[in-house]
């Protein structure tokens, strides 16, 4: 081996806090964080269902579940060590979104210290806030706005301001801040530090909600690219991810899925792995099976051979015949977003109707690594490391799933393998949980790519149909979404752990399907989903909050029963609903016979929805024409331009994308070879990172929309490895991307790790029809299914 | 070490030696995150028994650089600021190591192709083989 080993030392491994968090402690002057309790008033800045019932009923804190320190403390977030020093407390994680680098900048920003004296520490349950999960797009707007961690920043510099007012002698509009120094503006020999005024001590503090932020220009270290500060350890393998956790004592453990969906467990048969090496125990708890051993090697091969029998599984529908089969499902659960009541009618009335249905598959995180979780369970207390997005949540489960009370449980976030949602982060440290209680030392845990693969929550499938009518001069006058996607489990939240297979396994219940037919007519606007299209007016109850100007409205979605897990993938419904409105106003463009740009803007009222599509169409020199090109041949090779946008969650975001294809005619295969994104997220926080998060998403994209597809046979997922689920790779051709980021200084912190993703395919599917006059409606464009569409054509 | 000489060598760099570049992505070489170079031959050690490479020298991410020399790959990597979450990153970059030591004055198609067995589940692409082939021309050098 070329590389020595550096062996920690057993007093550094028994630490019960990270090593993250432990010199962030001690830099920050402070030998262990105490909880604060407050009854103060209740500050929940985040719409996270549940969290208002939980903190009402426990009525011992401020905010977040129980055991949280209080939302509304600026102690809760911001520690000054007596050097100065800046320990800054969030409950939103770094997954490989850049969100960490930005909150320090954040946190540096409203403080006015240098970014490198802020050490940020997230998502221990031991000492950090309660925000729920890191998800949906939801970081930026949630710690960014007037509210958390950027008003726990700003309340924290205006009572230090204040002290050093009273301090110096000075007023406080005559102080200024810099570098963590509080000076007299006409003499800075007048001068007090962060670390004099309040080192070491507690800010003893309410959020103020009028403290007031920095102005973006003001900013010195926000709106810059800052570069990432875990590169470094990331590129020379210094890094630990939670696969690199090791405690003193740490056994392996490999988990035995049942082989088929809904099989449940007859039997296992011990003897058949009696006296391997290393076996320390064989774990059975209801339909939950598992092998612990000294070794990974051990336990992997112990689970081969362990002979367990299982009962059929309980059948599955054809994978052939699926999206009828899930758009005849009974019973539904329908929800109208927006309803009209005079869609029929206006359609009666349409010179032209156009319909068109449009077919998503379920799709998978399919994470890099699969995931991986250690779990130190001894008598009543548990500690785990877990890459769990939520880590009160985890704990909440973990809990019940241990039986242990929710307090005894610690959940130390680890970085795990990217998950662009629900991966198989939650699921595995229950496996670690129940394997270590099982033993009472700790175990880690990773799945066999299968294991994650074939059990996952997976994206949802989609069947949507379209109908629209057109007037004589091809307008659109009424707009009708109505769509199916089946459900089951979702993230486990506080208290459901059988969202997900582990928690089924041992006997806990998915959350209730709760069938609902029909809709009741929605009372306020809410387009979370995008199931409602960015060209209708969206009214509801008088308030007209839509992103269009079409009237004549209407859109419902019935979730049906799935047979398989499904849960958030990386812009859950809104992709879906996005691919099938985009390519449906193309068709409708198309038969107006109108330019694909100039018809959006032509239905579009929303100024930032207007302003991407015209900046992706600048920045993409779009030729103003109707779609399809004119076609000269029907064989060969031909190139086209395709245009997508959307409003994502309505205000959570705004991109347009600007995609040029080529299509082999004569074998169906689709490349991609410039991408245009125009972008606004708000106010730009870290260009970089934004830019990092388009390029990724907009290729994540392409891999969604031209390959994968999550496939099964009668009994189970065939889908279980990069063989059968297939991703771009590295080395496929790579097309140019452009993104165009408009920095919005004026308007809120907007969600940007969704954005760019939502309007991919149909962007593709756009510009495959305008090169060759083939409309593709199902994801994803194989060569296949492109080649089937172009035999079509007339 | 008392090993099974059957036991992947991922295993034994993971676990016995507690190193944390080469990672298990996949267990079944189709990802790529476990690579090392072994004879400057890129291998995948998720699906490499330990007795097949007794008494090789074996280099691991760890071995090209360190925070503070980094390899000329490292270096591009984080100047281009070429990662999201970073768990493929040992495979993307131990897979351009054995291939630019070969080649460094490598054409784009010539990289595309040699980073074709590889995986990256954010799609950092683009700015990966920004890096690679940046890397490539300070290697020639």
């Amino acid at each position: 081996m070329k590389n020595p080993l550096k062996k920690k030392s057993k007093a550094q491994q028994k630490q019960t806090l990270t090593p993250d968090a432990l010199a962030a402690l001690r830099k920050s002057g402070f030998s262990r964080r105490t909880f604060l309790k407050s009854t103060g008033a209740l500050i929940v800045t985040f719409s996270v269902a549940g969290i208002y019932e939980i903190a009402k009923a426990q009525d011992n804190f401020a905010g977040g579940v129980a055991g949280s320190p209080p939302l509304d403390q600026v102690d809760s977030w911001i520690a000054i060590g007596a050097d100065g020093n800046v320990a800054a407390y969030t409950g939103k994680c770094e997954l490989g979104q850049g969100i960490a680098t930005a909150q320090t900048q954040l946190v540096a920003e409203e403080l006015c210290v240098p970014f490198s004296r802020v050490k940020l520490i997230y998502c221990d349950t031991s000492m950090t806030p309660d925000q729920g999960v890191t998800s949906g797009s939801q970081s930026h707007p949630a710690n960014f706005n007037k509210s958390n961690l950027a008003q726990a920043g700003a309340t924290a510099r205006q009572a230090l301001l204040q002290l050093a007012s009273k301090q110096l002698g000075v007023p406080v509009d005559e102080l200024a801040a810099k570098d963590g120094v509080i000076s007299a503006k006409s003499d800075p020999s007048k001068k007090v530090s962060y670390g004099q005024l309040l080192g070491g001590k507690k800010f003893d503090l309410k959020l103020d909600v009028n403290a007031k932020r920095k102005s973006p220009s003001e900013w010195t270290v926000l709106g810059k690219p800052v570069p990432r500060q875990d590169l470094p350890a990331l590129v020379t393998g210094e890094f630990k991810f939670v696969h690199n956790v090791r405690v003193p004592g740490m056994l392996h453990g490999v988990v035995v899925r049942p082989p088929a969906v809904g099989a449940t467990l007859i039997g296992v048969d011990e003897s058949s792995v009696q006296g391997m090496p290393g076996l320390v125990k064989v774990v059975v708890k209801k339909n939950f099976v598992g092998v612990v051993a000294e070794k990974r090697w051990q336990a992997i091969q112990a689970a081969n051979k362990l002979k367990v029998n299982w009962t059929p599984g309980a059948g599955l529908p054809s994978h052939a015949d699926f999206y009828d089969y899930v758009r005849n499902q009974k019973p539904t659960r329908d929800t109208l977003l927006v309803n009209s009541k005079d869609v029929d009618p206006k359609l009666s009335e349409a010179a032209t109707v156009v319909k068109a249905t449009y077919y998503h598959p379920y799709q998978m995180h399919g994470s890099m690594g699969s995931s991986c979780a250690v779990a130190d369970v001894q008598g009543d207390k548990a500690t785990i490391w877990s890459p769990t997005q939520g880590v009160w949540h985890q704990r909440g489960t973990s809990a019940m799933i241990l039986g242990l009370k929710p307090e005894d449980v610690r959940i130390i976030f680890t970085r795990g393998s990217g998950c662009y949602g629900i991966n198989g982060a939650d699921t595995v440290t229950y496996d670690a949980a129940l394997l270590s209680q099982a033993v009472q030392k700790p175990v880690r845990v990773q799945l066999t790519r299968k294991d994650e693969m074939a059990w996952e929550n997976y994206g949802f499938a989609f069947v949507m149909d379209e109908r629209a009518g057109l007037d004589a001069q091809g307008n659109i006058i009424a707009w009708d979404h109505e769509a199916w996607s089946p459900v089951l489990g979702n993230r486990p939240g506080y208290s459901t752990p059988g969202n997900v297979i582990t928690g089924l396994l041992v006997g806990f219940q998915p959350e209730p399907f709760g069938a609902r037919s029909p809709s009741p007519e929605p009372t306020s606007f809410n387009n979370n989903s995008n199931g409602v299209p960015s060209y209708v007016a969206g009214q509801v109850n008088g308030a007209v909050r839509g992103t269009g100007t079409i009237k004549s409205e209407r859109a419902l979605i019935h979730n049906t029963p799935s047979p398989f897990w499904t849960g958030p993938l990386r812009s859950p419904a809104r992709l879906q609903n996005t691919f099938a409105h985009e390519g449906f106003m193309d068709e409708l463009a198309s038969r107006a016979k109108a330019d694909p740009v100039e018809y959006r803007l032509r239905h579009l009222s929303d100024p930032r929805l207007m302003d991407v599509v015209k900046a992706a169409a600048t920045k993409a020199s779009w030729d103003p024409r109707p779609s399809p090109k004119p076609r000269t041949t029907k064989t060969g090779v031909v190139t086209g331009r395709g245009v997508a946008c959307v409003a994502y969650e309505r205000d959570n975001g705004f991109s347009a994308m600007v995609a040029e294809v080529e299509v082999d005619q004569d074998t169906g295969k689709v490349s991609v070879k410039h991408i245009v994104l125009a972008n606004d997220s708000g106010p730009i926080s870290n260009p970089d990172g934004l830019r990092n998060q388009i390029e990724g998403g907009a290729l994540q994209g392409m891999s969604r929309a031209l390959m994968e597809e999550v496939t099964w046979d009668d009994q189970k997922v065939t889908s279980y490895d990069w063989r059968t689920y297939r991703t771009l790779p590295l080395g496929f051709d790579v097309p140019k991307i452009d993104a165009v980021l408009l920095d919005r200084r004026d308007e809120a912190a907007c969600g940007a790790g969704e954005t760019a993703i939502t309007v991919v395919a149909a962007a593709i599917g756009n510009a495959i029809f305008d090169a060759t006059g083939a409309r593709i409606r199902q994801v994803p464009f194989t060569p296949e299914r492109v080649k089937a569409a172009l035999s079509q054509r007339t | 070490m008392d090993i099974d000489p059957t036991t992947p060598l991922l295993y034994v760099l993971a676990d016995d030696l507690e190193l944390r570049g080469a990672k298990l992505g996949c267990g079944l070489g189709q990802c790529g995150a476990c690579t090392v170079i072994v004879k400057g031959q890129s291998i995948r050690s998720c699906i490499t028994p330990i007795e097949s490479v007794d008494g090789a020298d074996i280099t691991t991410l760890e071995g090209l650089g360190t925070i503070q020399k980094p390899h000329p790959l490292q270096k591009a990597f984080i100047e281009e600021g070429a990662a999201q979450c970073g768990f493929c990153l040992n495979g993307i970059i131990m897979t351009a190591k054995a291939f630019l030591d070969k080649k460094p004055k490598a054409t784009e198609e010539e990289i595309q192709k040699a980073m074709s067995g590889v995986l990256c589940r954010c799609f950092t692409h683009v700015r990966m083989l920004r890096a690679i082939k940046k890397a490539g021309q300070e290697m020639a050098r």
